[in-house]
């Protein structure tokens, strides 16, 4: 590695806002994730413990809560990536770039 | 209170589990060799063709070891989602979850969101990490500040070990499934399956592998889209109408429609879990994918695409199942000749040519004649090539990259000869593949996919997320608690009742590890052992390792000097 590189490493290192951006970026990772195992191991355990509750009818048909609610544990795995890939991809880039650009003097 | 759980987790794995492609074979058997089918082998010729003209055009782009690796980090966040996407969705996972909605119903559904939801997770922990600190495979963020030669050592094992026991059950899948399919014999299958995805990883590296797994994902998406929707337009486009002449005319009744399941403990469902969940993001040809792409915002958004894509199939497969139950169950055409309909004209789902496994396959000749038949053939065909393709160059990879130019020759070779090596490296894995899938045709195949994702789980996940996230992780404690996870979740494996007693043929009961996935207690271990071999660690490797954190920590998180895509 270079000199310049290490030096820029160290400058972006000692930016407050560098630490701030991590942060945020490390809050919502870690919440979306959480939100994701919470969904996934809450549908597999409802079923476990009480697969009545998605066995019974949705609205008055053969279709179950079941469905609609299998599905959706489907489509929030899509839905919670694209709400992090929208903010990291704008907002936070945006914010690393400033933050390199300003290092970079 | 009774406790009700999941279908018995080595059946949700020797059917979903990409594994599933051997068990699956197994059962599609019909009365020996079936007939040549002229449909399915042009349409498959025509794939071949299509891909051998992309293998030459890759090959005379693919100049430097970029290209032969990362496809000189070239392909766009979309293109690479669908690439994850034909690298991820297998035979099996689409005859296999079509097989299940067709047999239980709703529990298909089940399964099926388990395959779905490691992606999320690795978006927001790995993918960008990897791409800002890798250039070609994940052994190059582990060794980032670690010692690389015992750091590739056992990233290069954890690749191959999982490459290997997920080719052979890929391979004798394939062998079987094409035997049926097109009629052809069982070694020649298994061998044309073998030179295809030589060809392609040997000429065109990641660029062919890449298109490969591009077109498959295609053709897949597309074969199955057309079929959900000529099931949904027999019903007026009313799930709840189909729903209901399902419920007619399964012998389940409307039973279908809601959790079924076999009685399984908590232990078995969490483990099964979080293999599936961490496994994904420790499966070396994946996490390989993204360092195709320009930068961490466009492997950002390959894994959107890839969730978006792989999610959509998991939804078609489930309207494919329930398609075949109303469109098939009442066909004597579609059962075997013994078979007996129940009063009310239904057969039984166990009944079908080929088990329920062939359902996709008899409902495509429904909807859409022999010609579609022919196509979704072909489709099964291309998608075990996209598959295989995508761990051959990643096992080659694992020999060239990171063992040998890194820890034997330390160095001292050239890109040239590390490409060529790769090369030779393809063709032997590949002629391992054909060997070893020929040894196996009679085999029980089935838990080694599940014993790769276990693996991946328990071995390259943790030393990639521990060497990523924690300041103190060391080259000792990242060996010893790689291996620890390795070696724990192989011979767990061995010693459950799916192995122990269905493949090894041991008395019931006999089996030492009573859980047949071991992901919740080698994963344990491994990450214990990493803390454990790193805190005790006092050399003074061990602090400018830590001290070294700082620096990855910047670059992981910021992207700056991280490899740039290849001059074209």
């Amino acid at each position: 590695m270079s000199e310049e590189h290490d030096d820029l490493i160290r400058r972006v290192q000692s930016d407050p806002q560098f630490h701030d951006l991590v942060r945020r970026r490390a809050r919502l990772a870690w919440f979306l994730s959480g939100l994701m195992i919470v969904i996934y191991f809450g549908f597999v355990l409802t079923i476990a413990y009480f697969p009545g509750l998605l066995s019974q009818s949705l609205a008055g048909g053969v279709t179950t809560v079941g469905i609609p609610v299998g599905i959706g544990v489907i489509v929030s795995a899509f839905v919670l990536t694209g709400i992090y890939v929208a903010r990291a991809n704008t907002t936070f880039d945006a914010l690393t770039k400033e933050i390199i650009e300003r290092q970079q003097g | 209170m009774t406790v009700r759980f999941l279908t018995p987790v080595s059946g949700a794995l020797v059917i979903l589990g990409l594994s599933g492609t051997a068990a699956l074979a197994d059962s599609i058997q019909l009365a020996g060799k079936s007939d040549l089918n002229p449909e399915a082998i042009v349409m498959f010729l025509i794939f071949v063709i299509a891909t051998l003209g992309i293998t030459k055009w890759a090959a005379a782009r693919t100049k430097s070891a970029t290209d032969f690796y990362a496809a000189g980090g070239g392909i766009t966040g979309f293109q690479n989602g669908l690439a994850i996407a034909g690298d991820y969705m297998s035979a099996a996972s689409f005859l296999g979850i079509s097989g299940l909605v067709f047999a239980n119903g709703y529990d298909g559904l089940i399964y099926s969101v388990g395959w779905l939801v490691g992606w999320p997770i690795v978006l927001f922990l790995i993918a960008e990490r990897l791409r800002n600190l890798g250039k070609y495979t994940f052994a190059d963020v582990a060794a980032f500040r670690l010692k690389p030669t015992p750091i590739r050592v056992l990233s290069a094992t954890g690749t191959l070990v999982v490459v290997a026991f997920y080719l052979i059950a890929q391979m004798v899948g394939a062998g079987k499934l094409i035997q049926t399919l097109f009629g052809l014999d069982y070694l020649y299958a298994v061998i044309i399956v073998g030179l295809l995805m030589i060809i392609y990883v040997a000429f065109g590296g990641m660029v062919a592998t890449t298109w490969v797994q591009i077109i498959k994902a295609c053709m897949l998406l597309g074969g199955a889209t057309f079929m959900a929707l000529m099931v949904l337009a027999k019903f007026g486009f009313s799930p709840e109408a189909m729903f209901q002449r399902a419920t007619e005319v399964h012998p389940g009744g409307t039973a279908i429609m809601g959790p079924g399941a076999l009685v399984k403990d908590p232990i078995s469902t969490l483990s099964l879990g979080l293999a599936l969940m961490f496994g994904t993001a420790g499966l070396p040809h994946i996490l390989m994918r993204f360092f195709t792409v320009a930068d961490a915002k466009a492997a950002r958004k390959s894994v959107f695409y890839a969730t978006g894509f792989i999610g959509y199939f998991y939804i078609l497969t489930f309207i494919i199942g329930f398609g075949a139950i109303t469109l098939l169950l009442q066909e004597p055409t579609y059962f075997k000749a013994g078979a007996l309909p129940a009063a009310n004209g239904s057969y039984s789902p166990a009944d079908m040519i080929g088990s329920g496994n062939m359902s996709a396959v008899h409902l495509s000749q429904a909807v859409g004649g022999s010609l579609f038949l022919g196509f979704i053939s072909a489709v099964a065909f291309a998608t075990i090539l996209a598959v295989v393709a995508g761990l051959t160059l990643a096992g080659a990879t694992a020999v060239s990259h990171d063992l040998y130019a890194s820890v034997i020759a330390r160095g001292r070779i050239n890109e040239h000869q590390e490409i060529r090596l790769s090369r030779i490296a393809a063709v032997m894995i590949g002629s391992i593949a054909i060997f070893l899938g020929y040894v196996f045709e009679n085999q029980n195949v089935a838990f080694m996919v599940g014993l790769a994702f276990a693996i991946a789980a328990s071995c390259n996940f943790p030393v990639l997320a521990m060497s990523i996230f924690w300041r103190g992780t060391t080259t000792r404690g990242a060996f010893v608690g790689g291996f620890l996870g390795l070696i724990s979740a192989t011979v767990m494996v061995v010693l459950s009742p799916s192995v122990w007693e269905k493949t090894l043929g041991y008395p019931s009961g006999s089996a030492v590890f009573p859980y047949d996935n071991p992901a919740l207690f080698s994963m344990t271990l491994a990450f214990a052992g990493i803390w454990l071999f790193s805190i005790t660690d006092r050399s003074q490797s061990a602090d400018d390792e830590r001290a070294a954190f700082e620096v990855q920590y910047v670059r992981s998180e910021t992207g700056i000097g991280a490899s740039a895509v290849a001059a074209h």
